[in-house]
């Protein structure tokens, strides 16, 4: 399969569609996967503003800049923008719009018109979030958990950002729906479960997840805004309510949502590794397997972030068991994806290299992980900047450069020009130094006894602090050389063709980028699996 | 946009299906907290539950099992063509569901009436047990009277559908997913009743 002639440009320059209208109304599911990725993005660059500016304000002990107040507010932001608008939409919402319905050999997603009505769902909620900061009583202060009674009594404008929260669960809830009725209905000819990418088996247990825990948060929330609003407090004990079925209720949704947001990043590791190391992936039906474990063992684990908040030892004991056990399909995986590299073909260009650092850092975080999951240890480094760090080494170094690497491997196909590698490892360098040197020392001055969400700090934390803030310097350097050197690309980056990493999985059989119906005339018949690079012809 | 090529009915139902999964976890939530608080003031939710009127709930209960049986059989004579058969019967599923609405108007004015309502004097001056089921209560049957709005207002817009022939007899799976959601509506309130009016 050739190439385009000079000058088509695919879905992008598709001229039935033409004009920024043609974008935004347009149900193509890659269209839609791109207009996510740019706004979620663009949000993740002011999450990563804001996040630098909380660093600046704890590079001295006392107020450098900010209030208490502001420190409140800001970083209750950094959290609802990073976590709703980026991690959670982050890999499904943009890189499985784009690339999912290809790697089944589908033309389109079960519902295409739904998927566009998720995409504005999420603008809508996006731009309520936004609105939130300057309406009402100012930005809301209460941290991305919304824990009441706080929430229910801060005079800040907390019921519009809820709001905000309960909108866009409504376009994950909808997404979802969408991707798994796509995977069980529209698999082309040959397509078997067990010859689906492993990205998209992911996709599909984090869909399922999506769609079993969304709700929860939807009448959480709610119930939140109908007691600042109406005054009926279910969580309200002058009237008979209880603070902490707030904290269970949040977190049957929120823990959940963490493997929302890891388990696509683990796919797009699955996928990357085997192409890079010329190996079909080792132990594919285990990762499979261990995609749906930690969907349902994650969804009931959700205790262990109330260790603290009042629940009975045996209540405990159970959730601390329970977490212990989601370590083991997480382990599984990690083991494959070495395994599958054990003997390989190495190629370590960019996309491996962010896939690997997911590797590792992921291992950090999810380690750290169990010292919070031993009821015994968390007791002591509970709401310390370890769980701060714990919580970016899962999110950041997992969630976070499992993205870069599917930008990295995944945008050469979809504008068919390709970055600079070089410059692409330099940006790596930069980030991953920065990255442990911001992270690790959270950890350490966690241990040390550091509280979280405070704008102040006793003397004795000032060196180490320093050293996080130069950290997240150092990371910032390393994410502007890389998005420039993206966005350069996509712009006047070298052609590449159809397949430049040596994919055997569908979406790279096609050109890039990809026509508006991916496939032209005649649907694609599968024989092989997506790591037979022999049968594909690549090896 | 683009035309549809084909219609897979199986997937249309299969996301609809998904949709309700979703419905019926929402109202869990509502459900969890019932169940806690139930465990923890029994003799409050008892006594506040002998208030409630078992006429109006038992009334709404019929008259949501009916409305189900209606747009049940309005699927069934859509197929068989009977066009007018099957829009007179929607027309009276939408009515029972007014119906519905306004005997819940009515059964929710007489509590407020006797003082029964979020932090109303006379509830303050009861158990704090009663206050809970009251909120309960309230934010409960409104969050499906909500429901039963919503699955109204998606009948009316099947029957104007119908009317303009883009929902017919070979081409139903819209007017399909419109009364499983109704019979969504009408299953929770199968579990409403007995939690709020039968077993305290």
């Amino acid at each position: 399969m050739s190439n385009y002639p000079a000058g088509d440009r695919g879905f992008l320059g598709d001229p039935k569609a033409p004009g920024f209208l043609g974008w935004i109304f347009s149900t193509d599911h890659k269209r839609i996967g791109l207009l996510y990725f740019w706004a979620i993005v663009t949000f993740f660059c002011v999450g990563v503003l804001l996040g630098l500016l909380l660093r600046l304000e704890l590079f001295s002990p006392g107020v450098d800049f900010m209030s208490a107040q502001t420190y409140n507010a800001t970083f209750t932001l950094h959290g609802v923008i990073m976590i709703f608008l980026f991690i959670i939409p982050g890999i499904p919402a943009a890189f499985g719009n784009l690339i999912m319905p290809i790697q089944i050999g589908a033309r389109d997603v079960a519902f295409p018109r739904l998927n566009l009505l998720s995409w504005w769902l999420y603008m809508i909620g996006a731009l309520l979030a936004i609105t939130s900061l300057f309406t009402g009583g100012g930005p809301p202060d209460t941290g991305w958990t919304f824990y009441v009674p706080f929430s229910t009594q801060t005079a800040s404008n907390a019921s519009l950002a809820l709001f905000a929260v309960f909108i866009i669960g409504f376009s994950s809830i909808l997404t979802g729906i969408n991707f798994v009725t796509t995977i069980h209905r529209m698999r082309t000819t040959g397509m078997g479960w067990f010859r689906m990418p492993l990205f998209t088996w992911s996709l599909y247990a984090t869909a399922w997840i999506q769609i079993l825990a969304t709700p929860v948060l939807a009448i959480t929330v709610s119930l939140v805004m109908v007691e600042r609003l109406l005054g009926i407090g279910l969580f309200n004990p002058t009237q008979g309510g209880d603070p902490v079925m707030y904290q269970h209720l949040f977190w049957i949704y929120s823990h959940p949502a963490v493997y929302i947001m890891v388990l696509p990043g683990m796919g797009v590791v699955s996928d990357i590794i085997p192409v890079f190391a010329r190996k079909p992936a080792f132990g594919y039906k285990a990762i499979v397997v261990s995609s749906l474990a930690i969907a349902f063992a994650g969804s009931l684990v959700w205790g262990h972030h109330m260790y603290t908040s009042g629940m009975s030892d045996n209540a405990v004991l159970l959730f601390s068991f329970l977490t212990f056990v989601v370590a083991i399909p997480s382990a599984i995986k990690v083991f494959n994806w070495v395994t599958t590299l054990y003997k390989g073909s190495i190629a370590l260009d960019p996309p491996l290299l962010y896939a690997l650092s997911f590797v590792l850092l992921f291992s950090i975080g999810g380690l750290s992980g169990l010292v919070l999951g031993a009821a015994s240890a968390d007791v002591h480094v509970h709401d310390t900047h370890f769980v701060v760090g714990h919580f970016h080494y899962v999110m950041f170094g997992g969630a976070g450069f499992a993205f870069f690497a599917a930008m990295h491997y995944w945008l050469p196909k979809i504008y068919g020009r390709i970055y600079s590698k070089k410059l692409a490892t330099i940006a790596w360098g930069f980030m991953f130094v920065g990255f442990n040197l911001l992270y690790l020392t959270m950890q350490i001055v966690g241990v040390k006894g550091m509280p979280r969400r405070y704008y102040n700090y006793l003397p004795e934390f000032t060196d180490l602090n320093r050293l996080a803030t130069v950290g997240s310097w150092v990371l910032a350097i390393g994410l502007v050389i890389m998005f420039a050197n993206l966005f350069h690309s996509v712009l006047r980056g070298t052609p590449v063709g159809p397949n430049p990493w040596g994919g055997a999985s569908l979406e790279w059989q096609i050109p890039s980028p990809p026509p508006t119906d991916n496939f032209g005339e005649n649907d694609p018949v599968v024989t092989h699996g997506p790591y037979d690079f022999k049968e594909a012809g690549i090896l | 946009m683009t035309p549809h090529l084909h219609k897979d009915y199986v997937g249309a139902k299969f996301g609809m299906w998904l949709f309700l999964f979703t419905e019926l976890i929402l109202f869990g939530g509502l459900f969890i907290l019932y169940a806690v608080y139930l465990s923890r003031y029994p003799a409050a939710f008892i006594a506040a539950g002998a208030e409630l009127d078992l006429r109006f709930g038992a009334a709404n209960t019929l008259i949501l099992l009916t409305s189900s049986l209606f747009v049940a059989l309005s699927i069934t004579a859509l197929r068989l063509g009977k066009t007018r058969q099957s829009l007179w019967l929607l027309a009276a599923t939408v009515a029972s569901a007014l119906l519905f609405l306004v005997n819940k108007f009515f059964e929710w004015s007489a509590k407020i009436q006797h003082g029964l309502y979020p932090a109303s004097p006379e509830l303050q001056a009861r158990e704090i047990g009663e206050t809970v089921y009251f909120n309960l209560y309230y934010l409960t049957t409104g969050l499906h009277g909500l429901h039963v709005l919503i699955g109204a207002v998606v009948i009316v817009w099947v029957m104007v559908f119908i009317r303009q022939q883009k929902v017919h007899r070979d081409d139903w799976v819209i007017l399909e997913n419109a009364g499983l959601y109704w019979h969504l509506v009408d299953l929770i309130w199968i579990f409403l009743f007995p939690l709020y009016y039968l077993v305290l």
